[in-house]
C-alpha cells in the first residue's frame, strides 16, 4: 500500500516536469523551425504601401483568385484521385491490382516542375500530339490549350496526389475487418461502408495528405509561370525578381503564411476533440471484392490511364531526350553526373534524417505536454511548407548571416582566426533551409500515425509503472513506425526535387542534380536536363518503392 | 510478419549503404567551402553567374592560356545579388556575371561591385555598352527583335515594336510574359523613348491582339515553325541556336525599328564586374580584360551566338548572316531604373 502511495506521487511529480520538459523542447524546436518564416512575416511590420496600392489595383484580384482556383482544383483532384484509388486498391479485387497498388505513388518521385515542362513538349503546338492531330485532321484538328489553369490543375493534381494516396492506404489499412463485418452485419453496402466507416476513421491521414498538397501547390511558382496561370506565389517571385524589392516581396510572402497557417489552424480545430484509433485488436484488413466483368477493366483501365499520363508520359520523354544527350556524352560528363547524384543523395539523406527527429520530438512533445499551445507550436512550425522557396531562402539567408558575421567578429577578436561564412558556406545553411521548408511534410505523417495509437496501451502502461521514454520509446515509436518511415521517405523525396532553396543558400559550386535540371532547361536545353532529371526521378523511386512494400506488408 | 520485416530492413540498409558511399563521397565539399584560404588559393578567381551556358569551356581555355583556375557558381540574378549582399566581406566571389543590364546597375547601386580602372577594358568595350563608373562591363550584346515564318508574313510587312499594335496582327503574336526580364526591359527602353502614357498604349494595343504567351523563346520559335503563330519577339541568340542545331529552320528574323530617325532595334547586355570584397581582385581582372580581346569575345559570345562587345571581335558566321543592324544606344542603367515602372504598366495594360 505504502509503495503504491510512494510509486503515485512519483508518477505524479515526474508527469509535471515531463510536461514542462516537453513543451520546453517542442516549443524551442518551433521557435529555430519557424524563425526564418516569422522574418519574413515581419516584413509586414513595415508595409510598403505603394506597391500593395499597385498590386490592388492591378494583379492582386487575379492572383488571389487564381490562388484559390488552383487550391480549389488541386484539393478535390488529388482528394478524388488519392483517397479514390487507395480505396480502390484496397477494397477491390481486379486485373493488376497488385501491381498498380504500388506502381500508382510513383507520380511522387517527378517534380512538378519537370511534369510541367514534359506536359509543355508533348500537348502544346509545337509538340507532337498537335503535330499529329493537325496532320491527321488538318485545320479541322482541335485539342484543349494546355497554357491555361485547367492545364496547370491537371499536372499539379497528378504530381500531388502520391501523397494522399499513400496516407490514404496507410489510414485504410489500419481498419480491420471487424469493422468491416460489423458494418456488413447492419446491412451496409460497400459503398456505405466507405462514407460511413472507413472515410471518417481515415480522416486524419487523408486531411493530413490533402492538406501537404494544398501547401506544395501554395507555394508553387514554378509549375504554375509554364501554364501563364499567376498566383500568389507567382506574384511573390515577380515582385522580388522583377520590382527587385525583397521587402514587397516578403511581405505578399508573409500573406501567404497567414493564409496556410490559419487554413491549418481550421483544419485542426474541425477535427476537435474526436478519437480516431482502432479498438480491435491486430486483425486482417477489410476483405476484397471480385470486380466482375466490365467493372474490374474500367478499374484496370483507370490505373493504367492515371499511370500513363502522370508516370509513362513524363518517363518517356525524358529518356528519348536522354538517349540525345548518352550519344555524346564523355567520361567527363558521366563523373559530373555522378558527383550530382552523390550531392544529392548527401542533402536528402541528412534533411530527412534531421527532419523525422524533429517531427518525433514535436508530436511526442504534444501528446506528453497535451497543452493545446504546444500543439499549436507545432503547427507553426510547419508554416515553412507554404512560402515559396526563394522567399524562405531569403529568411534563412537573413537568419544565419548575422550568426555567420558575429561567429567571425567573435573568433577575431579572441583567437585572431577568421573561419569565414561556416552556416552558410556549408550544407548546415542548407539542410536548415529544408527542415524548415518540409518540417510540415515529416510532422504531418508522424502526428498521424501517432494518433492512431490506442489511449488505453498508454494508460495501461502507465499504471504499470513505466516512465514517459519508456512509453514512448517502446510503444508509441514502434507503433508508429509506418507512419514514421513514411516521414522520412517523402522528405527525402521532396529535398531530392527541391529547387530554389537550394539554388540560393547552396555552397560555392556546389551543384546538385535539381540545379543541373534547373540550368538546362531555364535555356530550353532538354537533352542536358533530362539526365539529371531521370536521376532525380530514380533516386526517389527508390525510397518510394520500399515504403510500399513496407506499408502493404503490414 | 517480424521476418518480412526484418527482409525489408535488410533491404533498405543495402540501398542506403549505397547511397550513403555515393553520399560520403560528397562530404567534403559539403563542407569544403567557407574558410578564406580555401577562397584565396594562388591563381583562383571564384564567380556567381546567371550566365550558365557555355561558360565552361570558355573558361577552360583561360585556365589553359594563364593558369588561374576559374570556379564559379549559377543562381538567377536577384538570388546571386542577395547572396552576395548578405555575406558581406565574407563573400567568396569575386567577380558577379549577370544577363541583363538592370542587375548590373542594381549590384552596383548596392554597393556590391568596386569601380575598375583598366586601359584594356576601356578600349575594348565600347561606352556605352559599360558603366560610365567603371563598376560593369558589358561582354556580349544581346538583341531582342522581331521573328515571323516566312510562309505567312513577308519582311516588308514588319517595321518597328510599336507597329505589333495594329490590328492586322491580332491571334498572330507570340510573346513572352510579363514576368522575364527580356519583355521588362524591351517595355522600360520604350519608356525611356516614348514616356509611359505612350507605351501603355502601345502595350494595350498588344493585348488586344491577344497573343500567345510562352515562357521561353525557343518553344516561341518552335511554335511558329509549328504554325502556332506568325509573329514573335525573342532575343536574336535563341534563332542562331536553332539555325545550329538544324540549318533548315524555317523562322526568319528581322531587325526593328531600324527607319532612319527611330532610334535602333533593343540591345541589352551580359557583362560582369568585381566585387567590392573580392579576395582575388588581379585575377579577375586579368579574366574580364581577356575575355575582352577579341579573341575571348570570339570565345565568350560565340559559344551562345550573342554579338561581342568588342567592335573588333569576330561574329559567329551564323549570326553574321543576319545583317548588321543598328542599335538603341540608350543607357543601359536606364534598363535597371525604369524596370519597376516597366513591370507596374506591365501588370496595368493587362499584359501578364
Amino acid at each position: 500500500m505504502m509503495s503504491q502511495a510512494v510509486g503515485s506521487v512519483a508518477v505524479v511529480q515526474n508527469k509535471r516536469q515531463w510536461h514542462l520538459g516537453a513543451t520546453a523542447i517542442s516549443t524551442l524546436v518551433a521557435a529555430l523551425a519557424v524563425f526564418p518564416v516569422l522574418i519574413v512575416a515581419s516584413t509586414l511590420l513595415s508595409p510598403t504601401p505603394e506597391i500593395w496600392q499597385h498590386l490592388w489595383d492591378t494583379l492582386l484580384p487575379l492572383l488571389l483568385r487564381n490562388t484559390l482556383l488552383l487550391l480549389l482544383g488541386v484539393g478535390i483532384g488529388t482528394l478524388l484521385l488519392g483517397a479514390g484509388l487507395a480505396w480502390l486498391v484496397t477494397a477491390y479485387e481486379f486485373p493488376g491490382r497488385t501491381l498498380f497498388q504500388w506502381l500508382l505513388m510513383l507520380p511522387m518521385a517527378v517534380p512538378a516542375y519537370i511534369m510541367g515542362f514534359v506536359f509543355m513538349a508533348t500537348f502544346d503546338a509545337a509538340g507532337p500530339v498537335q503535330g499529329a492531330l493537325v496532320q491527321w485532321f488538318g485545320s479541322a484538328a482541335w485539342f484543349p490549350e494546355v497554357r491555361s489553369p485547367l492545364g496547370a490543375i491537371t499536372v499539379m493534381a497528378l504530381v500531388l496526389y502520391p501523397y494522399v494516396y499513400m496516407l490514404a492506404l496507410v489510414g485504410y489499412r489500419g481498419i480491420s475487418s471487424a469493422a468491416f463485418d460489423t458494418a456488413r452485419v447492419h446491412g451496409y453496402s460497400r459503398s456505405q461502408f466507405y462514407w460511413k466507416v472507413v472515410l471518417p476513421i481515415s480522416r486524419p491521414a487523408i486531411a493530413a495528405g490533402v492538406a501537404l498538397a494544398l501547401m506544395e501547390a501554395l507555394a508553387d511558382f514554378a509549375t504554375v509561370r509554364f501554364f501563364n496561370f499567376p498566383t500568389l506565389a507567382d506574384g511573390v517571385v515577380r515582385i522580388w525578381h522583377g520590382m527587385m524589392d525583397l521587402q514587397a516581396a516578403s511581405e505578399l510572402a508573409g500573406l501567404l503564411a497567414i493564409v496556410a497557417l490559419a487554413a491549418l489552424l481550421i483544419e485542426r480545430s474541425q477535427r476537435g476533440r474526436t478519437r480516431y484509433h482502432e479498438t480491435g485488436g491486430k486483425s486482417p484488413g477489410i476483405p476484397r471484392a471480385q470486380l466482375q466483368g466490365r467493372s474490374k477493366w474500367l478499374a484496370t483501365a483507370l490505373c493504367a490511364g492515371v499511370l500513363g499520363v502522370a508516370f509513362v508520359l513524363p518517363i518517356t520523354q525524358l529518356m528519348s531526350w536522354a538517349a540525345i544527350e548518352f550519344e555524346h556524352m564523355t567520361p567527363g560528363t558521366a563523373q559530373v553526373y555522378l558527383e550530382l547524384a552523390g550531392n544529392s543523395l548527401l542533402l536528402a539523406s541528412l534533411a530527412a534524417a534531421v527532419a523525422v527527429v524533429l517531427a518525433i520530438v514535436l508530436s511526442s512533445g504534444v501528446r506528453v505536454s497535451g497543452h493545446r499551445f504546444s500543439r499549436l507550436m507545432a503547427t507553426l512550425a510547419t508554416t515553412g511548407y507554404a512560402i515559396p522557396g526563394p522567399v524562405l531562402a531569403v529568411g534563412i539567408l537573413l537568419t544565419l548571416t548575422p550568426l555567420d558575421h558575429a561567429l567571425n567578429y567573435a573568433t577575431e577578436y579572441w583567437f585572431n582566426v577568421t573561419v569565414g561564412l561556416v552556416l552558410t558556406g556549408s550544407v548546415i545553411g542548407l539542410i536548415y533551409g529544408y527542415v524548415a521548408r518540409f518540417l510540415a511534410v515529416a510532422y504531418q505523417s508522424t502526428d498521424a500515425a501517432l494518433e492512431k495509437v490506442k489511449p488505453n496501451l498508454t494508460l495501461a502502461a502507465r499504471t504499470l509503472g513505466a516512465g514517459q521514454w519508456r512509453i514512448l520509446t517502446r510503444i508509441h515509436l514502434p507503433l508508429a513506425a509506418p507512419g514514421i518511415i513514411v516521414a522520412g521517405a517523402l522528405v527525402f523525396v521532396d529535398v531530392m526535387k527541391e529547387l530554389p532553396i537550394t539554388l540560393m543558400l547552396r555552397p560555392f559550386g556546389y551543384e546538385t542534380l535539381a540545379t543541373w535540371v534547373w540550368q538546362m532547361s531555364a535555356e530550353s536545353v532538354w537533352s542536358g536536363a533530362a539526365v539529371p532529371a531521370l536521376g532525380i526521378v530514380l533516386a526517389g523511386l527508390l525510397p518510394v518503392i520500399l515504403l510500399v512494400k513496407l506499408l502493404l506488408q503490414k | 510478419m517480424k521476418v518480412s520485416r526484418r527482409n525489408l530492413v535488410v533491404k533498405l540498409g543495402a540501398a542506403s549503404v549505397a547511397g550513403a558511399a555515393l553520399s560520403v563521397a560528397a562530404l567534403p565539399k559539403a563542407f569544403a567551402q567557407g574558410a578564406p584560404a580555401a577562397a584565396a588559393g594562388a591563381g583562383v578567381v571564384n564567380i556567381y553567374s546567371s550566365r550558365h551556358y557555355g561558360v565552361e569551356g570558355v573558361f577552360e581555355t583561360f585556365t589553359r592560356e594563364t593558369g588561374i583556375r576559374v570556379r564559379f557558381t549559377s543562381g538567377p540574378d536577384a538570388g546571386l545579388r542577395e547572396r552576395i549582399r548578405a555575406e558581406g566581406r565574407h563573400t567568396p566571389a569575386d567577380m558577379f556575371i549577370a544577363v541583363d543590364a538592370g542587375n548590373l546597375a542594381l549590384a552596383a547601386t548596392q554597393g556590391l561591385l568596386q569601380p575598375v580602372t583598366s586601359t584594356a577594358l576601356s578600349s575594348n568595350i565600347p561606352a556605352h555598352l559599360r558603366d560610365p563608373g567603371n563598376h560593369w562591363f558589358g561582354l556580349t550584346q544581346r538583341v531582342r527583335t522581331i521573328l515571323f515564318h516566312p510562309a505567312r508574313v513577308q519582311a516588308a510587312q514588319l517595321s518597328t515594336f510599336e507597329a505589333l499594335a495594329d490590328p492586322m496582327w491580332r491571334g498572330r503574336l507570340v510573346m513572352r510574359p510579363a514576368t522575364h526580364s527580356y519583355t521588362q526591359s524591351l517595355v522600360a527602353s520604350m519608356i525611356a523613348a516614348h514616356g509611359e502614357a505612350r507605351t501603355e498604349q502601345i502595350v494595350r494595343g498588344w493585348v488586344a491582339n491577344n497573343p500567345q504567351l510562352i515562357d521561353s523563346d525557343t518553344r516561341i520559335l518552335e511554335v511558329l515553325a509549328a504554325g502556332g503563330g506568325d509573329v514573335a519577339i525573342t532575343n536574336h541568340y535563341y534563332l542562331g541556336r536553332l539555325l545550329q542545331a538544324n540549318p533548315a529552320f524555317p523562322v526568319r528574323l528581322m531587325w526593328a525599328n531600324q527607319a532612319a530617325g527611330d532610334r535602333g532595334v533593343h540591345v541589352n547586355v551580359s557583362g560582369a564586374g568585381i566585387t567590392t570584397h573580392a579576395q582575388n581582385r588581379a585575377n579577375a581582372l586579368r579574366l574580364l580584360e581577356w575575355i575582352s580581346t577579341p579573341r575571348g569575345q570570339e570565345l565568350f559570345a560565340g559559344s551562345n551566338h550573342e554579338y561581342p562587345a568588342n567592335p573588333a571581335a569576330p561574329v559567329h558566321p551564323i549570326i553574321a548572316g543576319f545583317g548588321t543592324f543598328r542599335g538603341d544606344r540608350l543607357d543601359l542603367r536606364e534598363l535597371g531604373r525604369l524596370q519597376a515602372d516597366a513591370i507596374r504598366l506591365l501588370d496595368r495594360a493587362g499584359y501578364r
